[in-house]
């Protein structure tokens, strides 16, 4: 139980302590190494819905005895990010709701959790346009795909950016969902401002059949390839070398960025990967996850029977409450066995856009180093 | 120490090194005051690459007439009209980060080495002999980075002559006349290879005779013989100092190190000893604010600054 709620529970509990509790205190009440959530109001029960992998996915609050005042305490490690809901609980009905006194929330494309900021995390700052870093523009084109027919692509080309010099090219899958859930528009300036990445052309690539087309889907590995990168650069002043090139990718768009990179080995220099889809088996080929991910446990099966360089660096990131992290952790070996320059970077986080923003700085300027290193003012 | 790439005549006269310039450029003034440096100064700003030119704070600051010999600018001029030399030039720089890449591979498979072996519970004068071995294989490895570089930077030279190409010789012209008509030439921190690479490109400093050079951090680096980047941490966590590129050579026996303060783990004394036996005998120079060094005729004159020792400190004062 937290301290808080033990000085609740030992003096009087009327409405003025109540709301002297509420007022002095930030929610979910965060300690060293725990956390306690709380929930006020009526409800036959109330119960903690969260997203680490490993712990049971509901866990009652307990009712503070002759209050309203609902709360649990679990341990949380510092610099935790937690997603969860509570779900309220009146007759048979379980309403699923957001924590009303905490302002954090993660986003994604279905809605919105509240999340748990554990002790010591801290937003990196490098996520928030910077008033001085100057912004890069966005273009958008429409590159024709004998595959897929018309695609368009946002383009980010950098402030500095000058048709005479020759720039790396980063393709980003899920790019829609990258600039708004991970702030990927504002790192790129700050980063590239700060020296810390080169500047680079970004390409958001995004797709309404993501599933289909990230699962090792031959077509979209030719797209990239074969289609939008000559095109990217007949138009843009592009270095033309694989170590120029570098594929993003988060979830199944992590699939699809190394499937893409195994179809066409020493194309892509650069690979970012961030809590891939990497489901595999070690006997037979039935995989527990449904059949969205048969095409993902054959690629990932047939990758680890005969491993190959297909890249130079990579990095790959994974959050330990993910129920992937024991693939990704994987991975790791199997990919540092082939050559390959690997980073590996865990976090005490799930999977979600915060956690694939948050390994950004680390990963890009791993894999692209600026000239910060070179700057001595 | 190496040779440089080739043989320049370089300054005689006085060359002041100095560390960051955070509070405006007060410190260069009270130099060129105590120089005696009476006429206009010639400002090398190259390393702020395409803010060259914003250097209003800084002539202000000098409080004497000043030429800014535009090296970037010029660069990008030449770059523009002599697309053989541009195409040449990328060719050279991409060989050149690929044998970057290449060091800095087997650098951190020396220093995986290094790690592994420490932590072998046998006996410390073993252990120290194992240390011993882990810095001699980096210094080797530095010496045969440099030596291949300089191989590439002379391959290109004797092919495309720069200098002497219609694109860039009347730069050299104008340069070699602005620098002939200052007083004291003043080179500036930034970008520490597009400042060297351009000093090169248009011989700026060939000409520049007996006048005083105040250079300060990366203007300082470029005027010793050897090019080191520093930083314990940067954004993607470990970096081992690198080698990067012979310098001009005006300054010898030295590896200066601007902002010590600022991009050096001074807690980690087991990697600044390492550091410093590695580049022995040329000394660590901390340029943090307020440091000077003075040579003259390649002597260190004068000497205010700390340096990093064998025993994997940072310690006031110099050790000749």
């Amino acid at each position: 139980m937290s301290q808080a709620i033990e000085a609740l529970s030992v003096g009087p509990r009327d409405a003025a302590a109540l709301r002297a509790f509420f007022r002095n205190n930030a929610f979910p009440l965060v300690e060293h190494d725990r956390i306690t959530f709380v929930w006020y109001g009526e409800a036959d029960e109330v119960r903690l819905r969260h997203w680490i992998y490993g712990l049971a996915s509901s866990r009652n609050l307990q009712r503070l005895e002759g209050t309203a005042l609902w709360h649990l305490t679990l341990p949380i490690p510092p610099e935790s990010r937690v997603e969860y809901k509570f779900e309220v609980v009146r007759g048979e009905v379980g309403t699923w709701i957001r924590d009303p006194r905490n302002p954090n929330l993660a986003r994604d494309p279905f809605g919105a959790n509240s999340v748990a900021h554990g002790f010591g995390y801290r937003i990196p700052e490098w996520i928030h346009p910077h008033p001085e870093a100057p912004r890069g523009r966005y273009e958008e084109i429409v590159s024709g795909s004998t595959v897929f027919g018309e695609r368009p692509t946002r383009i980010y080309l950098p402030a500095r950016y000058r048709e005479t010099r020759r720039y790396p090219l980063l393709i980003v899958h899920d790019g829609d969902d990258y600039l708004r859930f991970a702030a990927l528009g504002a790192t790129l300036d700050n980063l590239m401002w700060r020296r810390e990445i080169p500047d680079m052309i970004v390409a958001f690539t995004s797709t309404d059949h993501r599933l289909a087309e990230y699962a090792n889907d031959e077509r979209h590995a030719f797209f990239l390839t074969e289609e939008l990168v000559p095109w990217l650069e007949r138009h843009y002043p592009l270095r033309r070398q694989p170590q120029a090139r570098c594929l993003l990718g988060a979830s199944f768009g992590a699939v699809a960025a190394l499937s893409t990179a195994v179809r066409y080995p020493g194309f892509y220099g650069r690979l970012l990967l961030q809590s891939g889809s990497f489901a595999f088996t070690d006997i037979g080929d039935r995989n527990e996850r449904g059949p969205l991910f048969d095409p993902v446990v054959r690629f990932m099966n047939e990758y680890r029977a005969q491993p190959s360089a297909i890249s130079e660096r990579v990095f790959v990131s994974c959050g330990t409450y993910e129920s992937l992290i024991y693939e990704n952790r994987s991975l790791v070996p199997l990919l540092e066995s082939t050559g390959m320059d690997v980073m590996y970077r865990e976090a005490r986080d799930g999977h979600n856009w915060e956690n694939w923003r948050d390994r950004l700085r680390e990963g890009l300027s791993w894999l692209f180093p600026g000239a910060f290193l070179m700057i001595y003012e | 120490m190496t040779e440089p790439v080739t043989k320049r005549q370089g300054p005689a006269g006085p060359v002041v090194l100095l560390g960051p310039q955070r509070d405006g450029y007060g410190e260069i003034r009270e130099v060129l005051d105590r120089l005696e440096v009476d006429g206009p100064v010639a400002l090398l700003t190259a390393g702020w690459q395409e803010n060259e030119h914003e250097d209003g704070a800084l002539s202000d600051a000098v409080a004497r007439p000043t030429v800014n010999l535009r090296l970037h600018a010029r660069s990008e001029q030449v770059y523009t009209e002599d697309d053989a030399l541009l195409l040449a030039t990328r060719e050279r720089q991409r060989h050149l980060r690929h044998l970057q890449e290449f060091y800095r591979i087997r650098l951190d498979a020396i220093d995986d080495a290094a790690r592994a072996i420490t932590v072998r519970h046998v006996p410390l004068e073993l252990l120290d002999e194992q240390r011993q071995i882990s810095v001699a294989e980096m210094r080797h490895l530095d010496r045969d980075h440099l030596e291949r570089c300089r191989a590439v930077h002379a391959r290109f030279e004797a092919q495309w002559n720069p200098g002497r190409r219609p694109s860039v010789a009347p730069h050299r012209e104008e340069i070699d006349a602005s620098i002939g008509s200052a007083a004291a030439v003043v080179i500036a921190g930034g970008h520490v290879m597009s400042l060297l690479n351009r000093i090169r490109l248009f011989g700026a400093l060939d000409r520049v005779g007996t006048r005083p050079v105040i250079a300060w951090s990366a203007g300082a680096m470029v005027l010793t013989e050897r090019v080191v980047l520093f930083h314990d941490a940067p954004p993607f966590g470990k970096n081992l100092a690198q080698v990067v590129a012979e310098g001009l050579a005006v300054c010898p026996g030295i590896v200066a190190m601007p902002d010590v303060v600022g991009r050096v783990n001074v807690e980690d004394m087991e990697g600044m000893r390492r550091y410093v036996q590695r580049l022995m005998p040329d000394q660590c120079v901390a340029l943090d604010p307020g440091s000077r060094v003075v040579f003259r005729e390649g002597r260190i004159e004068e000497m205010t600054t700390s340096r990093l020792t064998v025993e994997g400190i940072v310690a006031a004062g110099w050790r000749p």
